[in-house]
């Protein structure tokens, strides 16, 4: 028995390959399968190819926030700050743009450049102050909104300019099979490809998670930790910028358009399998935590369940994941 | 009142047959010790001999497996260190028990307030407070309003011992008293020891320095791999012997051979006059083929110098020179560049990251070396693509695969892996701490001869390691640290004696006492 050492990949037998295969399937697919259908089921029009379509520009800036938020907790960090942000973009989107469709570049840049620098006072917060990341990025939470409103005097102002709320609302057409695909949709697919990308198969990515797991050991085997950390809120800020840019397409030019989002981000990525404190998840099981979480949502509704228990499940979620985590923690 | 409480036969307390089991380890093995009133008492033994566990069973915080423990002739059980310290029996530890933001009176009185119509009552606490320094005679130098924070680590000390007092304990004990202690503070300490002397209560004290305990205690428990070696009168001993009970067993360990002296090169890595907050004056060469081993007590600076090699805790003054060039070392990522490596003390906490697998932990200091957007390779780098199963092998990792996550190795193979992690870059120094601390003997023999090998192939080791057999079987050379100073180095075989000399703080110049250990070797 002591002398089995590293079996070769090949030696183990192709019905425990396909086993261990399957058993690699991250939970929150079937999930978010069996949820999805169980809305299907209740309003068949939701699962025609429109219906999803549809339902998948909904979700798109939660898709884009649950990324975002994946690469933060990964690293062992929260960002609520990410909520404020796309509030900030919405209502600073409007007064930048100023309804001249011209300004539309203009406006983008300057909105990203916030981001960046929004998730670079978070990054040295954290990593140069030594202020816990979730005390940190409350500050900024605040703060930021305080500053959207100030910015605009106290109420919104102005309108988005057409052009800026295609992101959200618009359609690609005509494409081939569905004639019309939604533009947030092709956002969320590049976000989510780009991101998964970087998580996935670059150096940052390991060291994030490498960060994410133990700390001490990642600065003595010679991980730059304070980069990679700052790094970490720049992304998810940068995520949240174009979550903000695709939510001023839905709605109007308000004060809440970014409200709880933070929390839902959290727990979208929380069910794909991040996990709180640090060390661990990945993109796409993110992104599909984030579909199921907005397709639990419409479950709900179709119900007949009042707003109150979205509320109640996004808790329990989230402070299951806490537990678990906490829990996992103890055990080592 | 001047109450003088003269030795009597009876001892105030008494630990009889104790046996303590740790997963793993035997922590005490039948111990046996009377504790007389008016009598101050040292305990001393190496690191893990079982000195502190058996203050630990006297004062509560641990319950002992076997034995009995004895106060005033009665079988005492405390469930709790609170039960013990209100029977009389307090443990004062080396990291203070105090509130820094509160006043003296407060730390004493923690608790047990006196009140007033159910309020604090200030003055009375002050009072009480002012009556216990009086005892102690600090009630000049200390003030009952001061905030803790304010006094120096001597007088917090004198609180804590106030503390104890205020209890009205007839057993104090106390864990390396001195060791934070300047020498200017160590004899208040010395004249605190007397008072209480003379007040007829019972002084234990756990001391890693020698000299301290022949100046001060009436007798000396010497315990060895937890068990019981003796209990002597200082006046019947000197030095050498008690460093001989405390150390010489029976070498049943393998160790690879040492190196020839031709299998020694040049000078790779050298520091002159290095210091920084922990360290003074370090003087230390590492060279190519040669294992340096490292000892010292605890608290001695050992891991500091590893730490302040590897730009963990960088050196703040000297000259540290690599390949006979000056080069600070200022964090661990650029001693990496420098092909350095540290396999660290605290595997759990420094080492490994549980949740990743072996793979991602063998590959992390390559790929710390690479820009950050670089494409991973599954197995290696660029250059060597199959660093995983090349490393894996030269380790001897046993695992179900690499994509294994590391938390479910063992403990010696978690190692392995920690040890594969700082192979991977082509390291030419590595800095060991504790290599074989908590893993089973299979897997420490074959790190050791894995050390060996490395330093065949040219590595420059240094090795720091809390076991001496390990240090005497493993180090070409030996390097003794004590107050976070190099007090000596010694050639390969040097005995566990000639170590402990060092390591208890007899500086070289010392040379009556390492006389009377080498005449006592004999």
């Amino acid at each position: 028995m002591a002398n089995v050492t590293v079996q070769s990949e090949k030696e183990v037998s192709w019905l425990r390959q396909a086993w261990a295969r399957i058993r690699k399937i991250h939970p929150v697919f079937p999930v978010f399968l069996i949820v999805f259908l169980a809305v299907g089921y209740l309003n068949p029009k939701f699962i025609e190819p429109n219906g999803i379509l549809i339902f998948l520009r909904r979700a798109a800036p939660l898709g884009i926030l649950a990324v975002g938020q994946l690469f933060v907790l990964a690293a062992g960090g929260f960002d609520l700050s990410v909520g404020s942000q796309v509030t900030f973009v919405v209502i600073g989107g409007a007064l930048l743009i100023n309804n001249d469709p011209e300004k539309l570049t203009y406006t983008l840049l300057v909105l990203y450049g916030i981001g960046i620098l929004v998730g670079l006072i978070n990054g040295l917060v954290v990593t140069f102050m030594k202020v816990p990341s979730f005390i940190a990025t409350l500050g900024m939470l605040l703060a930021l909104k305080g500053a959207g409103l100030y910015w605009t005097g106290g109420a919104p102002r102005g309108y988005l300019t057409d052009n800026f709320r295609q992101f959200g609302r618009g359609f690609l057409e005509p494409v081939p099979v569905v004639e019309r695909f939604p533009i947030a949709v092709v956002v969320l697919i590049v976000v989510v490809a780009i991101a998964a990308y970087i998580f996935h198969f670059t150096i940052f990515g390991r060291q994030i998670l490498a960060v994410g797991d133990n700390p001490v050991a990642a600065k003595l085997s010679g991980i730059n930790v304070r980069r990679v950390r700052i790094l970490t809120f720049i992304v998810s800020a940068l995520c949240a910028i174009t979550a903000g840019i695709l939510e001023g397409g839905f709605g109007g030019v308000n004060i809440i358009a970014g409200d709880g989002l933070e929390l839902q981000a959290i727990s979208a990525a929380v069910l794909g399998g991040a996990v709180l404190l640090g060390g661990r998840g990945a993109v796409l099981a993110a992104a599909a935590g984030a579909l199921t979480l907005e397709a639990l949502f419409n479950f709900l509704n179709l119900i007949g369940q009042p707003e109150g228990v979205r509320d109640v499940v996004q808790g329990l979620i989230i402070i299951g994941a806490v537990a678990y985590a906490a829990i996992n923690a103890r055990r080592r | 009142m001047t109450r003088e409480n003269k030795p009597t036969n009876e001892p105030v307390m008494e630990v009889r047959n104790i046996t303590k089991e740790f997963p793993g380890v035997k922590a005490l093995d039948d111990v046996s010790v009377k504790f007389y009133p008016g009598e101050v008492h040292a305990v001393v033994g190496e690191n893990g001999a079982g000195k502190s566990t058996l203050m630990k069973v006297m004062a509560g915080a641990y319950i002992a497996d076997e034995g009995d423990v004895l106060l005033q002739g009665e079988k005492v059980q405390f469930p709790h260190p609170q039960v013990a310290q209100e029977q009389g029996v307090s443990i004062i530890y080396q990291e203070l028990n105090l509130l820094p933001e509160r006043t003296v009176a407060q730390n004493i009185f923690l608790g047990r307030e006196p009140s007033r119509f159910g309020l604090v009552d200030s003055r009375a606490l002050n009072e009480a407070t002012l009556d216990v320094l009086e005892r102690l005679d600090s009630e000049d130098t200390i003030s009952p309003s001061a905030m803790l924070n304010t006094l120096s680590v001597a007088e917090q000390q004198i609180v804590e011992i106030a503390k104890a007092i205020s209890f009205d304990s007839k057993v104090l004990i106390m864990d390396e008293p001195t060791a934070a202690l300047s020498s200017n503070e160590v004899d208040i300490l010395v004249r605190l020891v007397e008072r209480l002397k003379a007040r007829g209560i019972a002084l234990i004290f756990i001391s890693h320095r020698l000299k301290e305990v022949f100046d001060l205690a009436d007798k000396i428990t010497v315990l060895k791999d937890g068990q019981l070696v003796d209990t002597v009168n200082p006046k019947d001993v000197n030095t050498g012997d008690v460093i001989h009970m405390m150390v010489g067993r029976e070498l049943n360990q393998f160790f690879p051979p040492l190196a020839e002296p031709g299998d020694i090169g040049d000078t790779v890595l050298s520091i002159s006059d290095g210091a920084n907050d922990f360290l003074k004056n370090i003087n230390l060469e590492l060279r190519a083929g040669e294992i340096v081993g490292v000892s010292g007590l605890q608290g001695s600076g050992r891991t500091e110098l590893a730490e302040a090699l590897f730009g963990a805790e960088p050196f703040k003054q000297g000259t540290l020179e690599i390949n006979g060039l000056n080069t600070p070392v200022r964090s661990p990522a650029q001693a990496i560049k420098l092909n350095m490596g540290f396999v660290t003390e605290d595997r759990k906490s420094q080492g490994i990251f549980p949740n990743q697998s072996l793979r991602d932990n063998m590959l992390v200091t390559v790929r710390a070396l690479q820009r950050l957007l670089a494409q991973v390779k599954r197995d290696g780098v660029r250059k060597n693509p199959d660093l995983v199963p090349t490393l894996g092998e030269q380790v001897d990792v046993r695992a179900s695969g690499y994509d294994q996550e590391v938390q479910y190795l063992s403990g010696g193979n978690q190692q392995k892996v920690v040890l594969a992690k700082w192979l991977a870059p082509d390291t030419e120094v590595l800095i060991f701490d504790e290599p074989t601390r908590g893993i089973d003997v299979e897997a420490k023999a074959s790190i050791h001869e894995m050390i060996r090998d490395l330093a065949k192939q040219g590595a420059a080791i240094m090795m720091v390691s809390s076991e001496l057999p390990e240090i005497v079987g493993m180090s070409d050379r030996i390097i003794v640290m004590w107050d976070g100073t190099i007090t000596g180095e010694l050639p390969a075989k040097s005995s566990e004696a000639e170590i402990m000399v060092l390591a208890t703080g007899y500086e070289n110049g010392d040379k009556k006492d390492a006389e009377l250990v080498m005449e006592s070797k004999s």
